[in-house]
């Protein structure tokens, strides 16, 4: 997506090696591949939940808070505020939603989440911009005292109301949602077990049947929000503060001002996020969280602090989540995924001479697939890792191609040049 | 101009010499005002929180004061705190370079886990019995940390990013070695029972039935040879000087990489201390029920206490006596998160409070500096300011 800017700046051969790289055909047949393997996987391992609607869509309201987060490192990272604080501003969402949206309705909910999301962003921008702290400090204190201040709200208000008790909210009302009119002929396409069809149609089913319209929201605001820091002189300034935050001053942009806006919008994404797995989960509920903004973070690191990467990092984070939830027993042909996609990691890596990760790399996809054949399913608490194995696994095999921006976790001060 | 400017520099030459022999003062004035500062601070705003629940601070603090004095929760406390503070130290020599191991919180449940895995299959083995357990609490600890130090020297992997997920990785990991090598009891699941070679016996304390852990003095220890490390060794003084300067460092032959996985193994290995007091005091037995959140109360102990064994020292008996005094809320009627927050709000408070010093100090400097230059001779000062 920035390309357009590596075509007028960088040299010929650089903006072509990158432009091949995220050309959108590429994308296509990379996605196609992918999903073909899993058919074959599918049709393979006899395991039909893989692209069962069910699996899909449940799969679907899992990333939207994950991707939530994410995006609401990203909006903080590309201005050059680390946030591990999301965590925390989640949970604040999850609390704010349940406040309002127990008795006002979903959305009044929603938007009060992501008040309070906004607001522990705002917290955290004044800690990190205006006093110069550094931000994983700022981040860690964020999560010790959210979770501490969203239990004591229960406390004083929750316990008071229908429903609601020590370490839970009253009932949330639903936010709505939306069935395409095709839809059952989808689900009769998808009982069909053909190989490929039934597959799309599984997937496809999953994405129009019963679509909450906070995963349309969510959607809306990724695309929202690639347009925003990607496609208009306000994102490139904000990004600007994250590259190189004093050559942006010496241009007369106010860095601490646009800091200041992407870590608010930061925690109201993150609160977003939270308000939606309130609404979800129709109900606040102590430690509901479950370490998702740190998932989040996971994410933005798997899709290289890129907002379609970090969609579709959130999306397979949350579709492993699902799958573990319907059938444990349908995890397991996840095994050789992992295995096949090790293995293309080891020969690219072969390719571009890093041997030696190749070599890691090929060894542990052997592991993998010995891993698949001396069991019948992997263990559920180990399925609840995936996000955080797949993503060191990435960091750790592909980290030359994963790019930072660059001024990234830097405190910055106005005039000291460090 | 000359003449009325002479007798002028004479004039402010006195306070400044008496201001300059009264440095020290300032600097200690100075050190001890963002933790006392930073804890008037979450007072305050815990106050206002408190009464805006409609609970009476007051009230509040002088119950979690009184409960501190009963010897049953004072022991609970000494036992939080020595824990505490084997996590504050951990963290600490990361901080020492640079390093943010947030993974303290996985590194000591692995190893908590592993020490009482092993050590309840030993049997005998007379003292070894827990030196073993100390040994492989220390071994998994320092593996776990490994990994994030093997991450950043080959890959350049953030050890943040790293320990953050390596945590996570060990929630699922030890959970699932706990189902798969432990045993159940009631509705619980947990590891065979240590015998009691394997014991770490606690002391009485007058007026309670309660037992300081005996792992006490392993804590103190940790300290000692932390201080002696990191203040009177060439190993300790290459930590922080490459924490400071790294190229600096690197230019008077430091190894940086190695440097950096020794520190991240060290600090591993100190975390795999955290779970044991509990464990070899108490409990005897690792299950689900084993306290959690202790790395995180590390890194804020260790920011607390600057890094220093004494301050941390401090830090930590004043995190646990927040946490410990605030179980007796409940019966009153006020969550007892209060605390959380409070910590939460010395943490944030602290920082910035130490931050808004250090400016504080250079605009003294600064006042110190053009002072001293407006006192000498008009000539000089020029000669200065072309130099």
């Amino acid at each position: 997506m920035s390309t357009a800017t590596a075509t007028v700046t960088g040299p010929d051969a650089a903006p072509r090696r990158r432009g091949s790289r995220l050309s959108p055909p590429l994308l296509i047949a990379f996605a196609l591949g992918a999903f073909l393997v899993l058919s074959a996987v599918r049709a393979f391992t006899g395991g039909n939940d893989l692209t069962s609607s069910g699996t899909i869509a449940a799969g679907l309201s899992a990333a939207v808070p994950i991707g939530l987060a994410g995006l609401g490192g990203l909006w903080s990272e590309r201005a050059g505020v680390v946030n591990i604080g999301l965590e925390g501003m989640m949970i604040l969402g999850t609390w704010g939603c349940a406040y309002l949206g127990w008795d006002h309705g979903a959305w009044a909910g929603l938007l009060f989440g992501t008040l309070l999301g906004a607001l522990g962003g705002l917290v955290h921008a004044v800690a990190t911009v205006t006093f110069g702290v550094d931000h994983i400090i700022s981040g860690v204190a964020i999560n010790i005292i959210a979770p501490g201040l969203a239990l004591y709200l229960t406390k004083v208000t929750f316990v008071h109301y229908p429903g609601g008790g020590q370490k839970q909210s009253p009932p949330i009302g639903d936010a709505g949602s939306i069935t395409l009119p095709f839809s059952d002929w989808l689900h009769t396409v998808e009982d069909k077990h053909w190989f490929a069809v039934s597959d799309l149609a599984g997937v496809l089913g999953g994405l129009v049947t019963r679509l909450s319209l906070v995963t349309l929201l969510a959607a809306l605001v990724v695309l929202a929000s690639a347009w925003i820091l990607w496609r208009t002189a306000f994102g490139l300034r904000l990004r600007s503060c994250g590259e190189a935050p004093h050559a942006a001053e010496s241009l007369g942009v106010n860095v601490y001002k646009y800091k200041y806006i992407a870590v608010i919008v930061s925690g109201a994404l993150a609160g977003l996020g939270g308000a939606a797995l309130a609404i979800a989960a129709h109900q606040f509920r102590d430690g509901q969280t479950g370490g998702r903004g740190f998932i989040g973070l996971a994410a933005l690191i798997f899709g290289n602090w890129r907002p379609g990467a970090l969609a579709a990092g959130a999306g397979l984070f949350g579709y492993t989540d699902a799958i573990q939830l319907r059938s444990s027993s349908a995890v397991h042909p996840l095994l050789l995924l992992m295995a096949i996609a090790l293995a293309l990691v080891a020969i690219w890596q072969w390719r571009t001479g890093q041997r030696a990760i190749a070599v890691v790399a090929v060894v542990i996809a052997v592991l993998a697939v010995l891993w698949y054949i001396d069991t019948d399913r992997v263990p559920d608490e180990l399925v609840g890792t995936t996000p955080y194995v797949v993503t060191i696994l990435v960091l750790a095999l592909a980290s030359q191609r994963l790019r930072m921006p660059k001024a990234d976790g830097r405190v910055y001060r106005r005039g000291e040049e460090t | 101009m000359s003449g009325p400017g002479a007798t002028g520099t004479v004039n402010r030459v006195g306070p400044l010499d008496r201001l300059r022999q009264r440095y020290p003062l300032r600097s200690v004035l100075l050190g001890l005002a963002a933790p006392v500062g930073a804890v008037l601070f979450a007072l305050l705003a815990s106050s206002v929180i408190l009464s805006l629940g409609g609970h009476s601070p007051s009230h509040v603090f002088s119950t979690m004061l009184k409960q501190a004095e009963r010897p049953t929760s004072f022991v609970d406390m000494v036992n939080q705190a020595m824990v505490y503070y084997l996590s504050a130290v951990a963290v600490s020599i990361g901080f020492r370079m640079n390093l943010f191991n947030i993974g303290v919180e996985g590194q000591y449940s692995l190893a908590a886990f592993g020490a009482a895995y092993v050590g309840g299959q030993l049997t005998g083995g007379g003292p070894f019995h827990v030196v073993i357990e100390v040994l492989v609490a220390m071994l998994v600890g320092a593996a776990w940390a490994g990994v994030a130090g093997l991450l950043k020297v080959t890959r350049g992997v953030s050890e943040v990013i790293s320990t953050i997920m390596l945590n996570a990785i060990a929630v699922g990991l030890g959970s699932y070695l706990l189902h798969k090598l432990g045993q159940s009891s009631g509705n619980n699941i947990q590891t065979k029972p240590i015998s009691a070679s394997g014991q770490v016996a606690g002391l009485s304390y007058s007026g309670t039935q309660a037992k300081i852990f005996g792992f006490l003095f392993v804590a103190i220890a940790v300290g000692v040879a932390y201080w002696f490390i990191t203040g009177r060794t060439r190993f300790g003084f290459r930590i922080k000087a490459t924490g400071l300067n790294e190229q600096a460092a690197v230019a008077s032959g430091v190894n940086v990489k190695r440097m950096t996985l020794v520190a991240m193994l060290m600090s591993g290995g100190v975390a795999g201390l955290v779970g044991l007091p509990e464990l070899l005091g108490q409990t005897h037995t690792f299950s689900q029920t084993a306290q959690s959140g202790l790395g995180f109360a590390g890194i804020a102990i260790a920011l607390l206490g600057r890094n220093s064994p004494v301050g941390m020292a401090l830090a930590a008996v004043l995190w646990s006596f927040l946490g410990k005094s605030a179980n007796q809320l409940d019966f009153i009627g006020v969550p007892r998160e209060i605390a959380a927050i409070m910590q939460g709000v010395i943490l944030l408070s602290v920082v910035i409070a130490y931050e808004l010093v250090r400016r504080y100090r250079l605009v003294l400097q600064q006042k110190d500096v053009a002072a001293q230059l407006a006192a000498v001779p008009a000539t000089a000062a020029n000669q200065a300011v072309t130099a």
